[in-house]
């Protein structure tokens, strides 16, 4: 959907790679491409710009350093720049000398307070707080119905009175005292910041309660308009914290770094998916690529863990590294990879991915061929491809509805995929034998820090077979 | 198209992930591993009882409303923010009353557009038009660049047909299903319009899709009370095909006109998902019911996001028109513009507020007019 910003300046870096010195229409191009990946991404005009002459002077600083990649080394100082901005002081909860500490949940219509209310709810659990829920949304129907049912799932009280929200807020911290509860989460009702009355409401409600933290609760799908609401709840509220929500769209999300832009709070949580325990503390380095439109590898893996069916995931690996995957495990596997959602957007949101791979244009279509053949052999066939003989390639042909040449192929490929897996998880043989259980360690060769994972593992990977032109660099 | 190619993909993927995969569900188990911090008992006040043993109430807080004095953001950032909200009424004051025609005013109406949420591509399409009028003296005034715009901005959303379709049948009730991504405003919007349908003389009945949500059929329920329409709901977190079709049937056999079906907010990047709602489209005709009208909602706060919603949705369930909501907030709900003019998916309805009767036609003129207003 949209362009990769690494493609997108390629063109601009060849040419400046090799100057010695850069041109102000350089700079403009480059910087150009830059505004157009921040506006797609629904970063508010007006922030755009003071960050564009911010990263300027970095990004070309970057390009004269006679560096053997300016286009990485460009992109990366945009991304620092952008993490820069959207992390710095970041959020840790100071729980109130005198309980409860109070949160206040604020924001506009169906940005996700409730669920976001119920999941912090759960989090404070995990930190071993005993938080009480507080159903202050009177307006929506079955608004505290919904909290109740969220507090039930996670075994969280949840207090509400149908009089007045207000009213709610206030008993509401008074339960808390009284049931020994030592944190409070107030819902509030979804609200237009220029809804004066209820702009007031949630005033009084804050006025009520004297929250320790007040959260404003933003879609990660917002567009420009983040910014006036960010503004105007911040200058009713004075806002603590920001928490995302529904990242596990495939909005960029610019919305968070306007809203860091004009109010200078932190962005204090992830909300990524509908389950109570989708919940996480914000990565700014994280969403610094997803907003400059690259890919986010680390939330992908964290998505596929879900996807992926842990205990099976882990087996296979092993089984990958020592030689031992099978089709049936290639195809299993793919049936995980299709959970996370099209093939075509995961090749996107890869980095790193070589770019002959990348403009492939996979479509989920493409994989139902090499589904079908696999599906048509036997289950021996799968476990031992060498015994495909020339009438079993018809029969599995004949039932795939392919041709005897695909079946050739993918017994091929497989087959040096294999090869090239027992390559990568022999350089640990030494390491596996100490573990006494075959394929239970990492091979250390694989060094894969998972702070730091950014594929450059992959890409020094052995020449994939059928790809021309080596590794990506 | 390359066989190996989409292999190599595979591969690739299968291998980092399930390498991924390894890896993290590693460290989390190493986290694990770590003993919680022990929770500090809080000291709780004992409940007051009155003399006879019940407990008393607190009694309520009083509510002051304190002097407040909110610390600001550095003023030199949040004065620039404000004064570069620029409306498009900023943006015409800006033109007009520069005089004659310069790049200046062009960033001006760059900066409204963006501003609106009708997105860069589009953004550089009309001003590119305006430009070149400009070049060829067509336009050599500011007033008539600024009637230029909303000229062409209008014309291109000319023509459209924003009818809510409905074909009369006995014992063949219409469908209309409600579908998009988490918070926009489906039910709500069934509630607004089932009343509207029914002041208009139809039976509607309401089938309360969305069996994932908390509380979700309840909320439709209130709203089934409100409008005087009917409601067959499920079992929570059953199948919501299940659902829709009882809805039909139960609309058959009583001769109601019009079903309207609720569907559980989802993100389009969730195959799983629209997948579900694919069979749920297609289940909702296998029966006496005709699927008539797949409206997609989208909040006005939506960026640019709500483009690739359209196309998906679009693609997986066949939309037929937009319903825009909560645009009586300060989003200016450009993202439709991009919607009708890319894909070509009409706007149809308009949400103006939380209650029953803030639900109006959408009108183009109007839209136009309030992108460029206030």
């Amino acid at each position: 959907m949209f362009d990769n910003l690494s493609t997108r300046l390629e063109g601009i870096v060849k040419k400046i790679r090799g100057k010695g010195r850069l041109t102000e229409a350089d700079v403009d191009e480059v910087m150009k491409e830059i505004r157009t990946a921040l506006l797609e991404a629904d970063v508010n005009v007006t922030a755009v710009r003071s960050i564009c002459n911010r990263i300027r002077e970095h990004a070309i600083g970057a390009t004269r350093s006679q560096s053997l990649d300016p286009g990485q080394q460009v992109i990366k100082a945009v991304s620092d720049e952008l993490t820069r901005a959207l992390g710095g002081e970041t959020l840790s909860i100071t729980y109130a000398s005198r309980p409860p500490t109070v949160v206040l949940m604020a924001g506009l219509q169906g940005s996700g307070k409730t669920t976001a209310a119920a999941k912090l709810a759960l989090w404070f659990k995990g930190q071993g707080r005993q938080p009480l829920l507080v159903g202050a949304d009177l307006q929506r129907p079955a608004a505290v119905e919904q909290l109740r049912t969220l507090g039930g799932q996670i075994d969280v009280p949840v207090f509400s009175d149908p009089e007045d929200p207000v009213l709610t807020a206030a008993d509401g911290l008074d339960e808390a005292k009284r049931l020994g509860r030592d944190v409070l989460i107030v819902d509030t009702a979804g609200r237009l910041s220029i809804d004066v009355e209820m702009m007031e409401q949630v005033r009084l409600i804050s006025g009520a309660v004297d929250p320790d933290y007040t959260f404003l609760v933003i879609d990660a799908m917002t567009g420009q308009d983040a910014v006036q609401t960010a503004e105007a709840f911040d200058e009713i509220l004075r806002i603590d914290g920001v928490i995302m929500s529904k990242l596990d769209g495939d909005a960029r999300g610019g919305a968070a770094l306007s809203v860091k832009e004009v109010i200078g709070r932190p962005i204090a949580f992830a909300s990524t998916g509908e389950k109570l325990n989708e919940f996480e503390q914000f990565h700014p380095d994280r969403m610094a690529s997803r907003i400059l439109g690259m890919g986010d590898m680390l939330t992908l893996i964290e998505q596929a863990e879900q996807a992926f069916e842990a205990d099976e995931a882990e087996e296979a690996a092993a089984r990958l590294m020592d030689g031992q995957f099978t089709l049936d495990d290639f195809l299993e596997q793919m049936q995980q990879l299709k959970k996370m959602g099209s093939i075509g957007n995961l090749v996107g949101m890869m980095p790193g991915m070589p770019k002959e791979l990348k403009g492939a244009n996979i479509d989920d279509d493409d994989l139902k061929p090499i589904e079908a053949i696999i599906r048509s052999m036997t289950p021996e066939e799968r476990a031992e491809p060498v015994i495909i003989n020339g009438s079993r390639r018809m029969r599995i042909a004949t039932g795939s509805g392919t041709q005897v040449g695909d079946v050739n192929r993918l017994v091929k490929q497989f087959g040096e995929m294999q090869k090239m897996m027992k390559k990568m998880g022999g350089m640990g043989s030494a390491k596996r034998g100490k573990k006494g259980k075959r394929g239970r360690g990492l091979p250390p060769g694989l060094d894969l820090d998972p702070a730091s994972l950014d594929l450059s593992s992959l890409q020094g990977m052995p020449d994939l077979p059928g790809l021309s032109g080596g590794p990506p660099r | 198209m390359g066989f190996e190619v989409i292999f190599l993909i595979l591969a690739v993927l299968v291998v980092a992930f399930g390498i991924g995969v390894l890896v993290i569900s590693r460290r989390n188990a190493a986290r694990a591993d770590r003993p919680p911090t022990p929770p500090t008992t809080p000291d709780t006040p004992p409940p007051r009882t009155a003399a006879d043993g019940t407990l008393v109430a607190e009694p309520p807080i009083e509510v002051v409303e304190a002097d407040e004095i909110v610390e600001v953001a550095p003023a030199t950032l949040r004065d620039r923010m404000s004064k570069a909200r620029s409306t498009f009424a900023g943006a015409f004051a800006g033109v007009l009353g520069r005089g004659g025609l310069s790049d200046e005013d062009f960033d001006d109406l760059e900066e409204a557009l963006l501003r609106a949420d009708v997105g860069v591509g589009l953004t550089d399409e009309l001003l590119g038009g305006l430009r070149a009028l400009v070049d060829a003296k067509e336009i050599t005034e500011p007033q008539e660049l600024l009637d230029g715009l909303q000229t062409e901005m209008t014309s291109r959303l000319a023509g459209s047909d924003r009818s809510l379709h409905f074909e009369a049948g006995e014992g063949s009730p219409n469908v209309w299903m409600f579908v998009g991504v988490n918070g926009v405003g489906k039910t709500t919007t069934i509630g607004k319009l089932a009343n509207q349908q029914i002041g208009d003389g139809r039976t509607v009945l309401l089938a309360a899709g969305d069996t994932f949500r908390a509380a979700a059929a309840e909320q439709l329920g209130t709203w089934a009370e409100r409008s005087g329409a009917e409601i067959v709901r499920g079992a929570d977190g059953g199948d919501p095909s299940s659902v829709i079709f009882d809805g039909v049937e139960r609309a058959a056999s009583r001769d109601i006109d019009l079903v309207m079906a609720d569907t559980a907010g989802r993100l389009h990047t969730k195959t799983n998902l629209m997948d579900e709602l694919r069979k749920v489209r297609r289940v909702a005709e296998k029966g006496a019911g005709r699927v008539t009208e797949t409206l997609l909602v989208i909040d006005a706060t939506t960026g640019q996001n709500g483009l690739t919603q359209a196309r998906e949705f679009g693609e997986a369930t066949n939309v037929t028109g937009v319903v825009l909501t909560k645009l009586d907030g300060s989003a200016k709900g450009g993202i439709v513009f991009a919607v009708e003019t890319e894909i070509g998916i009409p706007i149809k309805l308009v949400g103006i507020g939380e209650t029953i009767d803030d639900l109006v036609p959408f009108d183009p003129d109007e839209f136009i007019s309030a992108l460029f207003d206030q």
